[in-house]
């Protein structure tokens, strides 16, 4: 009982935090903006991809985008906790450490769900066709690709001693991961080079934006789809459990 | 009288050196017990090996009659612990903070409102209660530090440094309210402290540490006593003349320089006083003043160590630790 208070206290610390922080909600409002409208304007007028409007397909990608450089970006507050010698605190509480890990992580990954229900928000406001079944149905899939995210983020923090060196890292894994994912262009089918393939096949977030598309875009993405929806919510999946493995490790060590 | 605490040979090593040195220590129920030592004496070490935080390299402790090795997690609910570093979360308010300390440490959900209310006014904060804690200042901080270590009634309170960085204003008030807390709860505190002051006015008994080794272990009064009298004070242009005068020639064993001054720690000061000065007369040495006080703690650590507690150990917090504290205190 005291482990399951003791993860929902830490929970509820991450998304209150977070609800706290406008500038940061406002602000996230930007980026997604951004690539929904110039850049999805942009090039929907010089191609389109299987038939589709380019900023119906890269519509998905910003999800994907969002949720990636948000549930990375969470991993500050390991380090944030860590200067300010919160996570003390944290660390001698008679709880174990992987409801420690557990409440951050959950609670981290709901802050990027919010983020994502942002770009939801732009694109109904942008004119793309979503209804409130899709959103409803993208939640859960939204939710597992976050968790492993987050956890390679506050794995990453673990590590490291200041927010300079966690920004460095961070931005050696964001973009890749972002562009190799097929967010904003097909890298998986004929005529693209074999180590690109393989590159964006390695990169969990390729799934999650493969499984976002079928569900947002419906029967027109069905036959360009890499595999099934299960198929990429398993894929996803596992790759969860594997970092929440690594992640508990991670905290375990940490003093 | 049941032990709060007792260690067993309790030793802690960091790449060869030994910071807490087979340290045998019982800490009675009840009692506010101090830690003092210059900094880097291994203080922090032990009572991070205490609260669980830190292993022992070798030996082992009882808190509250659970082994800090084996039964971390039961050590852990007994006790209480403010940290020497700021351990709040500055972006949410001080009853949140409170509240959230409370879940941690699984106080049933019933009682944390009258838990948190209680101990909000015992560091007189309840107007405060409801600000974000980036709005408080460092004593403001610290109280509520205190107060959170108390939420779920801990038999053992650790207090690493409790007013380090405090203005002497609020290091009076902070002991006030250490002092109210063990009243209140019927607690036994345990703290560390480089401050003299802070061990003299605040502890029943004080041990004094150095090296990660107890070499003094009593209560103030007993420990000022051990030194056999009072301090006799000299200033003279050629100090160790004086020191060799007193030792050799008179016989006197406890003799220190000490700031531009000697020390001499005397039976009877006042029938040793000329006799010092007659000495120095005697032998062509100018004594440019003289003057007798009380013993303080300051001579008892002088006595045993040989050294002032200020002299050595002066590792001031530098890097961002020392940034840190002065942004937040």
């Amino acid at each position: 009982m005291s482990e399951v208070r003791g993860f929902y206290t830490l929970w509820f610390r991450e998304v209150k935090r977070y609800l706290r922080d406008r500038v940061r909600i406002i602000s996230s409002f930007f980026q997604p903006l951004l690539w929904l409208v110039i850049f999805g304007t942009g090039v929907r007028f010089s191609g389109q991809i299987g038939g589709l409007n380019y900023q119906d397909y890269i519509f998905p990608g910003i999800i994907g985008q969002a949720l990636l450089f948000t549930s990375m970006f969470m991993g500050i507050s390991v380090i944030w906790d860590k200067e300010f010698g919160f996570m003390k605190e944290i660390l001698v509480a008679p709880v174990s450490r992987v409801s420690i890990f557990l409440g951050k992580m959950i609670g981290d990954s709901t802050d990027a769900v919010i983020q994502g229900t942002i770009v939801f928000i732009l694109a109904i406001l942008l004119g793309i066709k979503v209804d409130p079944i899709t959103y409803l149905v993208a939640l859960p899939v939204m939710i597992l690709i976050t968790f492993g995210l987050v956890s390679i983020g506050l794995t990453i923090a673990s590590f490291m001693g200041s927010l300079e060196s966690f920004g460095a890292v961070q931005s050696f894994i964001n973009l890749p991961l972002f562009f190799l994912s097929g967010a904003l262009f097909p890298l998986i089918g004929p005529g693209i080079p074999e180590w690109l393939q393989i590159a964006s096949r390695v990169n969990p977030l390729t799934y999650g934006v493969d499984a976002l598309r079928t569900i947002v875009l419906g029967t027109a993405w069905q036959p360009l789809e890499l595999q099934p929806l299960y198929a990429n919510i398993a894929v996803v999946g596992v790759f969860d459990v594997a970092m929440i493995i690594i992640g508990t490790w991670a905290f375990n060590r940490m003093k | 009288m049941t032990n709060a605490i007792e260690t067993f040979k309790l030793t802690r090593a960091f790449n060869g050196l030994t910071a807490v040195d087979k340290l045998d220590i019982t800490v009675e129920s009840g009692e506010i017990f101090a830690l003092l030592g210059p900094n880097g004496a291994g203080k922090t070490t032990t009572i991070s090996m205490l609260c669980t935080i830190l292993k022992p390299s070798s030996g082992t402790a009882k808190v509250n009659g659970f082994d800090i090795v084996k039964e971390a997690m039961q050590v852990r609910r007994s006790i209480g612990i403010v940290f020497q570093d700021p351990s709040i979360d500055d972006r949410l308010t001080g009853r949140e903070n409170l509240f959230m300390h409370a879940n941690l440490y699984g106080v049933p959900a019933s009682e944390q409102k009258n838990r948190i209310d209680g101990v909000l006014k015992l560091v007189e904060l309840e107007d405060r209660a409801d600000d974000l804690m980036r709005t408080y200042s460092g004593g403001m901080r610290r109280r509520l530090e205190l107060a959170r270590g108390l939420i779920h009634y801990p038999k053992v309170l650790f207090l690493d440094e409790p007013t380090i960085g405090l203005d002497p204003q609020t290091r009076d008030h902070v002991w006030k309210y250490i002092r109210e807390l063990k009243e209140a709860h019927d607690i036994t505190v345990v703290l560390t402290t480089h401050y003299m002051d802070e061990a003299d006015r605040l502890s029943d008994r004080i041990a004094i540490m150095d090296y990660g080794k107890i070499i003094a272990l009593d209560t103030v009064p007993n420990l000022k006593e051990t030194l056999e009298g009072d301090v006799i004070i000299i200033i003279a242009q050629n100090l160790d003349a004086v020191v060799s005068l007193v030792t050799e020639k008179m016989g006197l064993s406890h003799s220190h320089v000490v700031n531009g001054t000697v020390e001499v720690t005397v039976k009877n000061g006042k029938s040793m006083l000329p006799r010092i000065v007659d000495a120095a007369t005697q032998n062509q040495i100018f004594v440019e003043s003289i003057s007798l006080r009380e013993p303080n703690l300051e001579d008892v650590f002088l006595h045993y160590t040989g050294r002032t507690i200020r002299a050595e150990g002066g590792k001031e917090p530098h890097g961002i630790s020392a940034i840190k504290r002065r942004r937040i205190r």
